[in-house]
Parts: C-alpha cells; structure tokens; sequence
C-alpha cells in the first residue's frame, strides 16, 4: 500500500504539490490524474524516496521508501521512459538494473519477453520507437516481480494495440493482488484501465474516488431537443415547459437544447402539450472527458489562448457591426446576472461551491471567436468566454435572456461529495 | 553490504555496454603513447644541440610522459562521462529507486570506473616508458634506476586521480557540458597558463595537475624549488580529489534526484 499524508513540495515560491493526502490499495489500479504540471510525477518521485517533501510524508508498506528493506524487489516503478542511454542495449540496460537489484540474469530474459522486445534485446534503445521505450520501461519496473509499481504516463506513445496491452498487464498485476499506481493525463484511458480516480489538480487533491462513482456523478445524460430553426418563440416555450416540469434546458451554440433531468419521452409529451414541434430529440451521455475537464479546468496550468492572428493584418473598416450577433443570441448588454466575472480573474480551484462561476463564465477582454462577429468591447460575447483549450466551448455559452438557467440552481442528481464545480452550474 | 556487490557489477555492466568508454580510454592511452614516443623521438634528434645544463637536467622518464598532457583530457572526458551520463539519460532516478543508499551507490560507482582507469593508465604507463626510452636510444634510463618504477606507477596513478577527481566534479554538477567545460579549459589551458606566468606560479603548483605531475618526475626540472616531493605532490592531488568528491556525496545525498 502507498499511502501519501500531508505530502507537499515547495520549489522556491512554487508550490508543486500541496497538502495531498491518499491511499493506494492493493488488489486494484488506481489511476492518478491531472493535467500536465500538477505535480504528478513530483508526487511519484517523492514516494520513491528521489525527492525530499517539503512536508508530510509518503510511505509504501508503512516505511519511507529509503527505509523499505529491499526495495527494489518490494517497488518497482517506470517514471521516464526516455531514462536510458541510448547507446547501451535493451538487454544490457536491464541487466545493468538487475545487477543493481541483486536480480538474476535469468530474469531479464523473462521480462523481455513479457513486453515484447525479445527480438531486440540487443539492438541499443537509441533507435527505439517512444513504445519500444515505454516496453522498456515497463519491462525494468517488472524486474523484481514486486508487490507494488508504480507507472508514470506508460501509454504515452504506444500504438492502440500497446494500449490495450499495457491496459490488461495493469489489470493483471492488480489481479494478483498488487499496488498499482498508473498516472495519467487521459481520462478515458483511466476509466478504462483504473478502478480507483485520485485526481489532482495543481498539486492539490481533487477527487479520491472508485471509477464507478466517478461515472454515475459525472456522467450524467442529456437530451439534445432542437426546435424548428428560426422560430425562437418554440424554442422558448419548450424551455419554460422544460422548466416548469422540473428539467433544465440550456442552449448549446448551433440552437439546440442541452436538456437534463427529464427522461426523452417526458420531454417529447411536455413538447406536445406545448405544441412545439421537434426537429430533433436525442440521448446524450456526458464524456468522463469531459467530466474531467470540467473538474480540472481552473487547475490547468498551461491553457492556450484564441490565434486572433490580429498581429498580422488590420481590421477591415465595418467589420464588427454593433450588436449584429447572428440569431439573436447576444444578450445586449443584459449580461445574466452571476455570469460575468470581471476579466483578469484567475480560473478558480475546485472545490467550488455551487452557484460560483466557474471558470468558462470569465470573460476575459473580448476574445473574438473566429468566424463570428466581433462584439463591441465590454459586451459579453454571444458565444461566451473562450474554453481552456482555446476553442470555443459550448459550456462557455451564455443563455438567452428570455430563459436564464439560474446559476444557482441545484443540478440534477448533483453528488454531494463531489469537491468540484458542476458544469451545471459553473456555467 | 550485498548492495556494494551489486552496484560494482552494475557499474561494470554499464561502463562496458556503452562505446564511449572504449573510445575515450583507447584514446587517452593511444594519445599517450603516441605523444611520447613522438617527443622523444624528437628530444633524441635534439640533445646534443640543447644546452649542458639541460643536459644535465634531463629526464628521460618524464619525457617519455610527455603525452599525459593530451591523454588526461581523454580521461578527464571518460570521467565525466561515467558520472554525468546517469544525469543526462535520467537514469539516475532509476539507479536511486534501486538502491536508495546514495552514499553507497555513488563510491561504488566511482569504485569500478577508478579501478578500471588504473588497470588502463597502468598498462598505458609501461608501454610509454618502455616506447619512450627505445626512441631514446643511448639517452635512456632503466626500470632499475632510482626513482624510475615510481615514476611509471606514478603515471598510472596520475591518470587515474586525474579521472576521479573528473568524475567528483562531474557528481557536483551533473551536466556533462558544464563538467567538461569547465575541467577540459582548467587542464588545457588554465593550469598551464597560470604555471608559465612567474606571478602565479607559486599558486599554480599547487594546482592538482601540477602538484599530481611530480610523482612522474624522476629529476627535478631546473629552476622548480616545489615546496613537496613526488609523493607529496601526490598528495596535494589526492587532497583536491578528496575534497570534490566529498562536495559531490553531499550535494547527492541532499538534493532532490
């Protein structure tokens, strides 16, 4: 078992890991998420004794890992598959390391075969392929058959097939009863391979919870209804009958309805009470992508922004007709309540309560989506703040003020121990 | 201490599966050789033009090391090589996780490399005096004479302090630009010049080449009152080698791999 307790590491004024506190039981894999620089692979250096905590402590088997009685055949761990010489053979730079571990020569034979690379044992790694190197990787963490490993980002670069491989030796090493700690920047990877979420963001824990709990908080559906284009008047009435039944309709950008909370044949029966006609009515689920994002979107440390590509030509004159947003989707001037956080202020940390904007509601100057108007400065944008991914993302999109979604309502089978912002209501 | 066994098979498995070994040690004992025998060749053709008292002076085993001068900077690289290189692939942390006992990990590293440098300098060191003194011809010197056997093992062991304290340096600092470039200028040039200018020359001795290069002297060089014997001079190099690889266990034993 691994088990983290108030472990933080300070570099100088940056804080990369704060405050994390968890366990990593055997007999499953337990996926460690978060974006890119939050302090992942800190926090795995730190459980292998590389790096000093500034505080707390991280310990495998009740012991700090420098005080593990035969470490290496009790941890093994791949935190950088790049970490060879490149001059120097995979058999030669394994038997190095099961020379260094008192492991018999015997063994890497074994292991270069578990991982496929048997036929070029002696070729050196320098010509390796990114999934030639994480086999490699992993074949030096299978070394001493120990009880508890460790993987850092092990499917990066591999082909769907090395993937699907890496998948089932995950499950597999946690079938026999290991500790497996598989980090990952992918969510869909993790759901797939992963029994068990610790998600981190920034350093900081923001989720300690089974995949299953992860899917039926996060994955909630929806219904995607669309009204007859151009009679917005439809669109309404649908959205107050949605309302009143005790669903939320929220507008996605091309005018359809993101509608929760209702099954398809209530709103279908609602939509004929009403008399509106549907164009289209069907069943969504919400990506655990998504979820994730969603959940560690004020903690992604390096978010693009929009290529306005403005350095390189001038606006033509009469570009940006005042308030010409294309079907009346701007709210002019009438920003909803709760929804504009003023520009500059930085994307906020999980846990959110409810009702706070999230981070998509910024509005940070006037980022023009490209293809769409430009807004008059100060106004907020029809198609809302930018995403972190520099798209514009439809969670960002303001509502029509004829049906504000109030920010503060409680969201469908909200979980109440979920420490992050719902997108329902972080819109 | 098992794990000592350990890392000394490691290390051996490493040095020897990488080329740049080979290369570096093959060309520091070649330059070597070849430097020497060239020298003396040329001091052969040159001696009775040189004046009496360097005549008198002359010292036919140190000449024939006359090649260390190149052939260290092929050890100085090896050195820093056999440190750095964990640094720069990122296989330290991987050396680390296995045996955490840094202190352990890093002497035992510099164990095998050391021992190997040794082997290496030693036999490079015969086959120069042996080389030198045939292109000597009649101005030669024997194995028997005074001082001589000392100076030869004293080339060996010249070589191989030069290449730890390398491998010190490169343990402080890791990189093997920075060790490189800061250890080939000090031995090529620094050392050199600060020797040759008389201001500096009374500090410069004390430089570990300078101070280490005495133990292959078997007369002493005209206008040179050293402070220290061979020995002693050998001393002074093992004291800087010392002192560096004590800054590089602390430095890895507290900063984070």
């Amino acid at each position: 078992m691994i088990e983290a307790v108030g472990l933080t590491k300070r570099y100088g004024p940056k804080t990369a890991v704060h405050n994390l506190s968890f366990q990593v039981r055997p007999g499953t894999v337990t996926g460690f998420l978060g974006p890119n620089g939050s302090g992942k692979s800190t926090t795995m250096r730190m459980i292998l004794g590389l790096d000093a905590p500034t505080s707390g402590r991280a310990t495998i088997g009740g012991r700090p890992f420098r005080d593990v009685p035969n470490a290496p055949r009790q941890v093994g761990a791949l935190l950088d598959a790049k970490a060879v010489h490149g001059g120097r053979s995979a058999r030669s730079h394994l038997l190095s390391l099961a020379q260094l571990s008192g492991i018999p020569a015997r063994r890497v034979d074994e292991v270069l075969g578990v991982v496929g690379l048997q036929d070029v044992a002696q070729r050196r790694s320098k010509g390796f392929s990114l999934g030639m190197g994480q086999r490699l990787g992993i074949a030096a963490a299978l070394l001493g058959d120990p009880q508890v490993l460790l993987f850092d980002e092990p499917v990066n670069g591999l082909d769907p097939e090395g993937i699907l491989w890496v998948r089932n030796l995950m499950k597999q090493l946690a079938a026999e009863g290991r500790t497996v700690f598989v980090s990952s920047h992918l969510m869909s990877e993790m759901a797939l391979t992963a029994e068990h979420l610790i998600v981190i963001g920034r350093g900081q824990l923001l989720a300690d919870m089974s995949v299953k709990d992860f899917i039926s908080a996060n994955s909630a559906d929806f219904a995607r209804v669309r009204t007859p284009d151009g009679e917005p008047e439809q669109r309404e009435k649908l959205t107050a009958a949605i309302g009143e039944a005790g669903g939320q309709a929220a507008p996605e950008p091309d005018g359809a309805l993101r509608v929760t909370g209702l099954p398809l044949p209530r709103i279908s029966d609602l939509a004929h009470a009403a008399e509106v006609r549907l164009w289209e009515l069907s069943p969504h689920q919400a990506s655990l992508e998504e979820a994730y994002m969603r959940m560690t979107q004020g903690a992604v440390d390096y978010r693009s922004t929009i290529d306005q590509r403005a350095g390189l030509q001038q606006a033509p004159a009469g570009y940006a007709p005042q308030g010409a947003a294309p079907q009346g989707y701007a709210p002019q001037g009438a920003v909803p309540q709760g929804y504009a956080v003023p520009p500059g202020v930085p994307g906020q940390l999980p846990p959110n309560p409810y009702g706070q904007p999230g981070p998509y509601a910024q509005a940070p100057g006037a980022a023009p989506v490209p293809g769409a108007p430009l807004p008059p400065q100060g106004q907020g944008h029809p198609y809302g703040a930018p995403g972190p991914y520099g798209a514009p993302h439809p969670y960002g999109q303001q509502p029509q003020p004829a049906a504000p979604v109030p920010p503060a309502a409680p969201p469908v089978a909200a979980p109440a121990d979920l420490p992050m912002p719902h997108h329902e209501d972080a819109r | 201490m098992a794990v000592v066994g350990q890392v000394l098979r490691s290390e051996w498995t490493k040095i020897r599966s990488v080329r740049s070994t080979v290369w570096t040690l093959g060309i520091a004992a070649v330059v070597t050789v070849v430097v020497g025998v060239l020298i003396c060749t040329l001091v052969r053709n040159d001696f009775t033009s040189m004046p009496a008292e360097r005549q008198l002076a002359f010292d036919a085993t140190n000449i024939s090391f006359a090649g260390m001068g190149l052939g260290q900077l092929a050890m100085v690289v090896f050195g820093v090589l056999v440190v750095s290189n964990e640094y720069s692939t990122g296989m330290i942390r991987t050396s680390l996780a296995a045996v955490p006992q840094r202190g352990t990990f890093l002497f035992s590293k510099l164990l095998v490399a050391t021992a190997l440098v040794f082997a290496v300098g030693l036999a490079t060191s015969f086959v120069t005096f042996f080389a030198g003194q045939a292109a000597l011809g009649e101005h030669r010197t024997y194995l028997g004479d005074p001082g001589v056997l000392r100076a030869v093992v004293g080339g060996a062991l010249y070589m191989t302090m030069i290449a730890l304290f390398s491998m010190a340096v490169a343990a402080m600092l890791r990189g093997p630009m920075l060790s490189l470039g800061i250890l080939m200028p000090f031995f090529f040039l620094i050392s050199g010049i600060l020797g040759n200018v008389s201001a500096t020359r009374k500090v410069a001795r004390y430089l570990p080449d300078q101070a280490g290069s005495k133990i292959m002297q078997v007369v002493a060089p005209l206008n040179d009152p050293a402070p220290y014997g061979p020995w002693g001079g050998f001393a002074i190099m093992a004291a800087w080698t010392a002192a560096a690889l004590l800054g590089g266990f602390a430095l890895l034993r507290r900063r984070d791999a």
